[in-house]
């Protein structure tokens, strides 16, 4: 949640003569919905319903151990979604993000496995393997002036060949259990003492933040949101944040005393929450991010203020395809291997999914990086729910499919709402 | 509103020439705006108005002719040279993004940072002393987004954005043309107080009652060039339309063998 007030003239006078600003600020919230601005909601809404549903239906759904998998089962479509996130916001699309990641993570295990490079020398190549694809897609994008869909299209198929040259031809090259580093990103679990203070640290910062904003704001008259709002936002992520924690915390192996104790909360998930902190301030407290958004908006309105427009798309183009690489990193330590299908198959429909059920406007100039983990979540839990009611693959993808559907459709909707008025 | 001794003009413009290829847009064009006053700039559809205007604001450089500001020649190449002169634009097609609030679309290019975090407070604030300061009381709250504004106040978003920057001339190019009758009256009332306020403001429009309304002066081009710069109080309905449409009324305006 942004620290932005929208409060309405209405709301602010009832704030001015003392009387219930909550009440104020939750009609001006329902104002805000019913003209379109959903936020998070359909987000946040379907991930509840869809837990009850699966929780209900298959009792294993909500056991610790399913509920750590659900968490590294998702990583990576919502890294790459992440970056998505940004050339969405421009109203392009990145079709190749999937074998990006693909691409990227065969590099990583290449250098890891057959090369014996360091962890961190091969996670920067990786990286910077993804920010020249990214400059490349780009450059086509916006200097050449491709349109987005054919030039990632283009490399969508290229890049699936380049693939299966890295891998030789369809090998499937392991990440060895002696490169800690990489096999523990989805692997390893914090030990519960350290799960707890992580969950206490997110708090407190959220709380500071919050507390110096709203303080800030009432120091300069300007309007912000009630206490009691603020209050409500702290208490529950602080709710959230302990129930998961307490839930990861309990031993999940069957057997300790054999197969070795399991628990804590998986180490991705602080990755997960520095990478969405980052990205959000990118995004919401930057020029740069500032300017993603104009030019998401209204292209030629950006030119017009002085924003360099070509270097705006670059940049997007970059970041979407370094988090895939990210992406890819991730998603090799979870399979402990790279093979040609690394980054394929549905891996792109499931990061677009993601950006767009969390919220994210496949017409640009709407969405958030939030939109990418809570649409991730989803799209996780789809799959992995799906997988426990033991339907056929068949079915999986259809469901998908048209969770995918109904959220752009949702999107769709909403904006002619908001044009209307 | 007009004074009896007019104030040195703010911006002048002595033959300024502008071509595109074989075609001669712009001919010899004198032009004088004054701060505080409101010049209309009036001729008919490919008189020449557009050119003028983005010659000024920078976006096209003159072949020839020369800018005086404050009677001092300045050298306007481009639309940052033009801003750094306090010349500001306000187009017909509204450069606003509909996804960002009100105070976004103001400092749009020329965010405010503490450090490298924007500085929004202080955005906030300035922009709604801005907007008090021009009486506008149409817009509820700064954060709202621009989606959510009606025409009139999309328009007076636009103005107070081009008033921000301590700019000295702002340029309207039909503010008015795409408004409501109600709409339309605030956005003239806006621009009348902009001259008010010591301005000096250019407006662009086809609506004879409009410019009669809010201006001081009339400019009037006719084929690419200056047919009169003339006192709105001087001239008559009929004698701007006349202008507009052939060069000269009496002994106003082109001569004949100029005109042809």
């Amino acid at each position: 949640m942004s620290t932005v007030s929208t409060t309405t003239p209405v709301a602010a006078e009832e704030a001015a003569r003392g009387e219930n600003a909550f009440l104020a600020y939750t009609r001006n919230y329902g104002r805000k919905l019913r003209g379109g601005d959903l936020g998070a909601l359909p987000a946040v809404a379907g991930l509840v319903v869809l837990c009850l549903v699966f929780a209900v239906a298959r009792p294993s759904f909500a056991t610790p151990i399913n509920i750590a998998n659900l968490f590294t089962q998702g990583a990576p479509v919502m890294v790459i979604a992440m970056g998505l996130v940004f050339v969405l916001l421009l109203g392009e699309i990145d079709l190749s993000a999937g074998f990006t990641s693909g691409v990227c993570a065969a590099v990583l295990a290449i250098l890891l496995t057959n090369e014996g490079w360091p962890w961190y020398g091969a996670v920067a190549v990786s990286i910077a393997t993804g920010t020249a694809i990214g400059l490349l897609l780009g450059f086509l994008v916006a200097k050449v002036g491709i349109p987005s869909f054919v030039v990632t299209l283009a490399a969508f198929l290229a890049f699936q060949g380049v693939v299966l040259k890295l891998l030789k031809e369809g090998t499937n090259i392991s990440i060895r259990d002696n490169q800690t580093v990489i096999i523990a990103l989805e692997n390893e679990y914090m030990t519960p003492l350290l799960g707890w203070a992580f969950v206490g640290i997110v708090v407190v910062a959220f709380a500071a933040v919050q507390i110096v904003s709203k303080l800030k704001r009432t120091g300069r008259r300007l309007t912000s949101d009630p206490w009691q709002i603020i209050g409500v936002r702290i208490a529950g992520l602080a709710v959230v944040l302990s129930v998961f924690a307490a839930i990861l915390n309990q031993e999940r192996s069957r057997n300790p005393a054999i197969f070795g104790s399991l628990k804590g909360i998986p180490i991705i998930v602080p990755i997960i929450a520095v990478l969405l902190v980052v990205w959000t301030l990118v995004l919401k407290r930057t020029r740069f991010g500032r300017h993603v958004y104009a030019v998401g908006g209204n292209t030629e309105a950006a030119r017009r203020a002085g924003i360099a427009v070509d270097r705006i798309r670059i940049s997007a183009f970059v970041i979407c395809s370094s988090m895939a690489a990210v992406g890819g990193i991730i998603a090799a330590s979870n399979g402990r291997s790279v093979d040609p299908n690394t980054g394929g198959s549905n891996v792109l429909l499931y990061a677009v999914g993601a950006a767009v059920i969390g919220g994210t406007s496949l017409f640009g100039g709407r969405g958030r990086v939030l939109d990418a983990v809570l649409g991730g979540a989803v799209v996780a839990v789809i799959n992995n729910g799906m997988g426990l009611m033991g339907f056929d693959a068949w079915v999986k993808f259809v469901v998908t499919g048209s969770v995918l559907l109904l959220a752009a459709s949702v999107d769709a909707l909403s904006r002619r709402r908001s044009s209307v008025s | 509103m007009t004074s009896e001794t007019p104030a040195p003009p703010l911006l002048e413009l002595r033959g300024v020439n502008k071509s595109f290829g074989p075609v001669h847009v712009l001919r010899d064009v004198d032009f004088t705006v004054r701060a505080g006053e409101v010049t209309a700039l009036v001729g008919d559809n490919g008189a020449g108005k557009s050119t003028l205007v983005k010659c000024i604001s920078g976006i096209y450089t003159t072949d020839t002719g020369e800018f005086y500001m404050d009677g001092e020649r300045a050298h306007i190449h481009g639309p940052r040279d033009a801003a750094h002169h306090g010349i500001e634009i306000v187009y017909q097609d509204l450069a606003l993004c509909d996804n960002l609030d009100i105070v976004q679309n103001m400092f749009l290019g020329r965010e405010r940072k503490s450090g490298l975090i924007l500085d929004e407070p202080s955005m906030e604030q300035l922009a709604a002393k801005t907007l008090a300061g021009l009486s506008v009381r149409t817009v509820s709250s700064v954060r709202q987004l621009v989606s959510s504004l009606s025409g009139g106040q999309r328009q007076t978003v636009a103005i107070a954005k081009a008033v921000l920057w301590n700019s000295r001339l702002v340029i309207l190019d039909e503010p008015t043309a795409a408004l409501g009758v109600a709409q339309t009256a605030q956005v003239l009332e806006l621009v009348r107080r902009l001259a008010d306020n010591g301005l000096a403001v250019v407006l662009i429009s086809h609506n004879m009652n409009e410019v009669f309304a809010v201006s001081d002066r009339i400019a009037t081009l006719y084929l690419g060039r200056m047919a009169a710069q003339v006192k709105t109080t001087d001239v008559t309905h009929a004698q701007v339309v006349e202008l507009i449409t052939a060069g000269r009324t009496g002994t106003l305006g082109l001569q004949p063998e100029e005109a042809l």
